[in-house]
């Protein structure tokens, strides 16, 4: 195995990582300061902060001969015999004024600047900086220009590292960003008439570390350090990018990407980091209710058809009218997580042990999307078919769809139907709703009011995807677990609770628990067991291993 | 002085020099013929070699060896570039060659193609040369006509066509990767190495970048022969491993403050003194020399005292400065501020700085605000240790760049402010007498900027 030395400390790395020394310094447990590199762009080896000192170790005689001169981290490889040094005076000398240099045309606006607290800038001047200016001081200016509906540029604020330019060239394949003018009259600009207006755009905000691109959604709505942050993932497409959302007092601000090798690696789409805005919706659903006697207005909310009903309540009452109704249908919605779509499964067999189980709706909009840098936007927009799909085929390995649930109602083969929904847009028009008329029972559990509601019989709250703890199986079988991030709204109890609870059992929902229940009686699900790393699991791997 | 006949030279003052008529009533493009008949690539690379020719773009780095990193039977495409993109201060030797004897330097083109079994060839000229542009392009479009250029050359089984590309003005463009990117259309932000051009280069392929005075001198070794060049210059120093010795003949580009500014033609290792007295005549209106620049502002400063260093690759070196560089001979006579040389200096890196680099982006600009200021009555004695720090700290050779701009803009810097911190200190404190101590941040000036 190569053996790096790094400040002495003696690391081994893989016989074929191509490591660069920033990475080789970390796994020592050595942070370099850097501000262009960045693992999912080209190295520019540009911002100089990773300057190091290098040398070579001579296998057979130990001797180490250095370089003669600082190096860019970066831009040099850690081979078998690379010596590192990352904390000699030279070094130390070379960050202050690189920090120094950066600082020299930065406005310093830090108290009104967005990125305050999560800057690298800020960080490394702490860290690494001189604590005297001597460069002259200058007046406060900061421009700031729209570079495209969703990104503004705080121009003086750039340190030119042109990540987001790379990023816009690399990955996107989109090209907006470029660098105009030159020498410390550089700027980062669009070009004329071609705004910064892609699909991911919102990246490049990610990418800059410090605060010259701000968000347009999030800027001035929240500082950073109040800020708590959930390991989640998104719900936006059956791609499943690991995010992470990022709240305060249950309120999500915004969601940024979770490095995932295996799934979104550094990026998330712009479809995805703005789909939170539903979570605070005024138009939730935000109570259980169940329709009023004909005639008779509800006395929940006012003008409604439906009578508010305690939680409690609805556990026993929910139970009795099903079974009271007789065979039931029920739609395991592809929003819900592995153990929801499990534990619905349970409940629904245990009130009818003939129920017809099948996949709720999978919402398409387009064709998938790839992007040069391999991104990926999925056309199947929910995030967990494939996991609902295998919960549903433990109880029925033809695994029913949705268009075969409409056809077994239609048919008048049901007498109740439960639907799942957890849908943030609108997913079911008037003339499907009506295939459900006829139904005595009709449950109709989601986020919004759909044309369902005008038949529907229980009307239940569903949860939001930064409310639900559970796994998520994604487009190439990719299982997620992630915790909740926020409580949902007063009044909302997320499916997971509701089945819990009708399955008689104690307690707090815990999502651990189903999860490791399921891997434990079916062997679709065994590579569930045990605790999940932050990326996921391939579903699929234990099945491969097996005789 | 020995007196030298000028060979790179000789068609200055020739009427219609720059024809190909001309060139060839001289001797011109028979060299090349017996070698496209005689000789094999090796041999034409093994005559550079051995000639001891170093670029005279200003590294010095040897031709020859250059050729020579080339990957062994490469399928393909490998590209020259020639560096017309002359743009540093005080040198025009490429323009008078371009301009007067433009066949000479196309045959060294189609030796140095033949040579590295380059099949295109780009000339990279600065767009400032309207002239060298239009000569040169009359000069290609005569080769072709007469066959030394195209398909099949003379019978021989080698091709080569000669694009001629006119650059937008940028002196980063004369760095030999900011010269690729900008010849692939991007911007001229230099690359870094490793991997070398000769690797990988101009569209991802194997490439050589070399000067115009360059292509000159290999057309004149294939006239005059490699003994003749090496009898000509400084033989390598015994004593010094690494010095591979200067031969042949230089253009030396003379100006600034001297009688007969021009462009001279002497053999390497003639020392500033005998160029300025010998050639230019001496130092106009009687005065005396208070700085000479050895070979374009980026190589830093000589005093009147250093005058005796001979102008070869190693010379400037041992006074201090960066090298020979382009041996653009600037004098500075003594009625001169270097204050306001170095502001000039400074002035000029800030704008051509291609603003990638963190250290050389900030410090240029930096040290022209702080130049600004001391000459706007402002300055501080503090300042001059910035100045140096930065002198001291940016480039490539401290390591804290890609490319040698830096290194080019931290010499000045350095050599006035060591070499003349007298004349600066008397100036700060003569214009600044109740400043010149401040110690603490300063407001800054508002200056103007470079666009």
């Amino acid at each position: 195995m190569p053996v790096v030395i790094v400040d002495g400390q003696e690391i081994e790395i893989g016989a074929d990582e191509r490591l660069n020394c920033i990475e080789a310094a970390r796994r020592a447990g050595k942070e370099i300061p850097h501000y262009c590199w960045h693992p999912g762009l080209t190295v520019v080896a540009s911002c100089r902060m990773c300057l190091v000192e290098t040398g070579q170790r001579d296998a057979a005689t130990g001797k180490v001969t250095m370089v003669p001169k600082l190096v860019p981290g970066c831009q040099t490889p850690a081979k078998d015999g690379t010596v590192i040094v990352t904390e000699s005076q030279l070094v130390k000398d070379s960050r202050a004024r690189v920090e120094e240099a950066l600082l020299i045309d930065h406005p310093i606006d830090c108290p009104i600047c967005d990125k305050a607290g999560e800057c690298l800038l800020q960080d490394y001047h702490f860290e690494h900086g001189q604590p005297e200016r001597r460069a002259d001081l200058h007046p406060f200016t900061s421009r700031r220009r729209d570079v495209g509906p969703t990104v503004s540029l705080f121009v003086d604020r750039c340190i030119m590292c042109t990540r987001c330019v790379r990023f816009t060239r690399e990955v996107s394949g989109t090209g907006e960003l470029m660098v105009s003018a030159r020498g410390s009259q550089e700027e980062i600009d669009v070009f004329p008439g071609f705004p910064l207006d892609n699909k991911l755009a919102g990246n490049v905000v990610d990418l800059c570390p410090v605060g010259a691109l701000g968000d347009k959604d999030f800027l001035y709505q929240q500082r950073v350090w109040f800020l708590k942050r959930e390991a989640n993932v998104c719900g936006g497409c059956s791609a499943g990018c690991s995010i992470h959302t990022e709240h305060n007092q249950d309120t999500v601000y915004r969601l940024k990407p979770r490095e995932n090798p295996h799934v979104n690696k550094w990026w998330i789409c712009d479809e995805g980091r703005y789909g939170w805005h539903h979570l605070h919706d005024p138009a939730r659903i935000l109570a259980a209710g169940r329709r009023a006697a004909r005639g008779t207005n509800g006395h929940g909310t006012p003008g409604s058809d439906f009578d508010a009903v305690e939680w409690a309540d609805v556990v026993t009452r929910l139970r009795d009218d099903l079974k009271a109704a007789g065979k039931l249908a029920v739609a395991v919605s592809p929003m819900l997580t592995v153990e929801e779509a499990w534990m619905l499964c349970a409940v629904a067999r245990s009130i009818d042990p003939e129920a017809f189980l099948a996949v709720g709706h999978v919402p398409t909009a387009g064709g998938d999307e790839t992007f040069p840098g391999g991104f990926t936007i999925r056309a199947e927009k929910c995030p967990n078919r494939l996991g609902v799909e295998a919960v549903v085929a433990l109880y029925d390995p033809a695994v029913r769809q949705w268009g075969d649930l409409l056809t077994h109602v239609e048919a008048g083969n049901a007498n109740a139907a439960w639907i799942t929904g957890g849908y943030s847009r609108a997913w079911i028009d008037e003339a499907t709703a009506g295939s459900f008329a006829e139904l005595s029972q009709l449950v109709v559990q989601d986020l919004f009011d759909s044309p369902l509601a005008a038949h529907a019989t229980w009307r239940l709250p569903a949860a939001g995807f930064a409310e639900r703890a559970g796994t998520w199986v994604n487009v190439a079988h990719r299982a997620q677990a992630f915790v909740q991030a926020i409580r949902p709204p007063a009044g909302v109890w997320p499916e997971a609770r509701l089945y819990w609870n009708m399955l008689g059992r104690r307690g707090l929902y815990d999502a651990v628990s189903v999860r490791r229940q399921i891997a434990e009686s079916s062997a679709a699900f065994a590579a569930l067991a045990g605790d999940l790393p932050a990326t996921g699991v391939d579903l699929r791997i234990l099945q491969f291993a097996a005789p | 002085m020995k007196p030298f006949k000028p060979v790179l030279l000789e068609a200055v003052g020739v009427p219609d020099g720059h024809t190909i008529a001309s060139y060839k009533s001289r001797g011109g493009y028979a060299p090349l013929e017996k070698v496209l008949a005689e000789k094999q690539p090796a041999d034409v690379v093994e005559m550079v070699k051995s000639s001891g020719l170093r670029g005279r773009g200003g590294a010095g780095f040897s031709t020859g060896l250059k050729w020579t990193f080339l990957p062994k039977d490469h399928p393909g495409p490998i590209y020259l570039c020639v560096n017309a993109d002359e743009s540093e201060p005080g040198t025009f030797n490429n323009r008078i060659l371009m301009e007067d004897d433009p066949h000479q330097v196309i045959e060294g083109i189609i030796l140095s193609s033949y040579a590295t079994r380059a099949s295109t060839a780009y000339i990279y000229l600065r767009y400032e040369y309207p002239r060298s542009w239009h000569r040169l392009q009359g000069a290609i479009d005569e080769a072709y006509a007469a066959g030394y250029l195209g398909k099949n050359i003379r019978g021989s089984n080698f091709s080569l066509d000669i694009y001629l590309h006119r650059g937008a003005a940028a002196y980063i463009c004369g760095e030999e990767t900011g010269l690729i990117e900008s010849l692939e259309g991007k911007r001229a932000w230099p690359r870094i190495k490793p991997p070398f051009p000769a690797i990988e280069g101009l569209f991802r392929k194997p490439t050589v970048v070399n000067n115009v005075e360059t292509m000159a001198c290999v057309a004149q070794i294939a006239r005059r022969g490699v003994e003749w060049f090496k009898s000509i210059g400084v033989p390598a120093d015994p004593n010094n491993p690494r010095d591979p010795g200067s031969y042949g003949p230089k253009l030396y580009c003379l100006s600034g403050h001297v009688e007969k500014p021009g462009c001279y033609e002497a053999p390497l290792g003639i020392t500033a003194r005998e160029l300025i007295d010998g050639f230019g005549g001496g130092v106009w209106k009687g005065r005396k020399a208070k700085a000479v620049i050895p070979g374009g502002i980026s190589m830093g400063l000589m005093t009147e005292s250093e005058l005796d260093t001979p102008l070869d690759f190693a010379g400037p070196g041992k006074v201090g400065c960066l090298g020979l560089g382009t041996a653009a001979v600037v004098v500075i006579d003594d009625h001169t501020s270097i204050v306001d040389f170095l502001h000039n200096s400074c002035r000029f890196f800030a704008h051509e700085s291609c603003g990638q680099c963190t250290p050389c982006r900030e410090g240029t600009s930096w040290s022209l605000r702080m130049l600004e200021r001391i000459k706007a009555g402002k300055g501080r004695l503090k300042d001059l240790d910035i100045l140096l720090e930065i002198g001291q700290t940016m480039g490539m050779m401290p390591g804290s760049t890609i490319c040698g701009l830096a290194d080019g803009a931290a010499w000045p810097i350095k050599n006035a402010i060591k070499k003349f911190r007298g004349e600066f200190e008397d100036y700060i404190r003569r214009t600044n007498p109740s400043g010149w101590m401040v110690t603490d941040p300063v407001p800054a000036l508002q200056i103007v900027g470079a666009h």
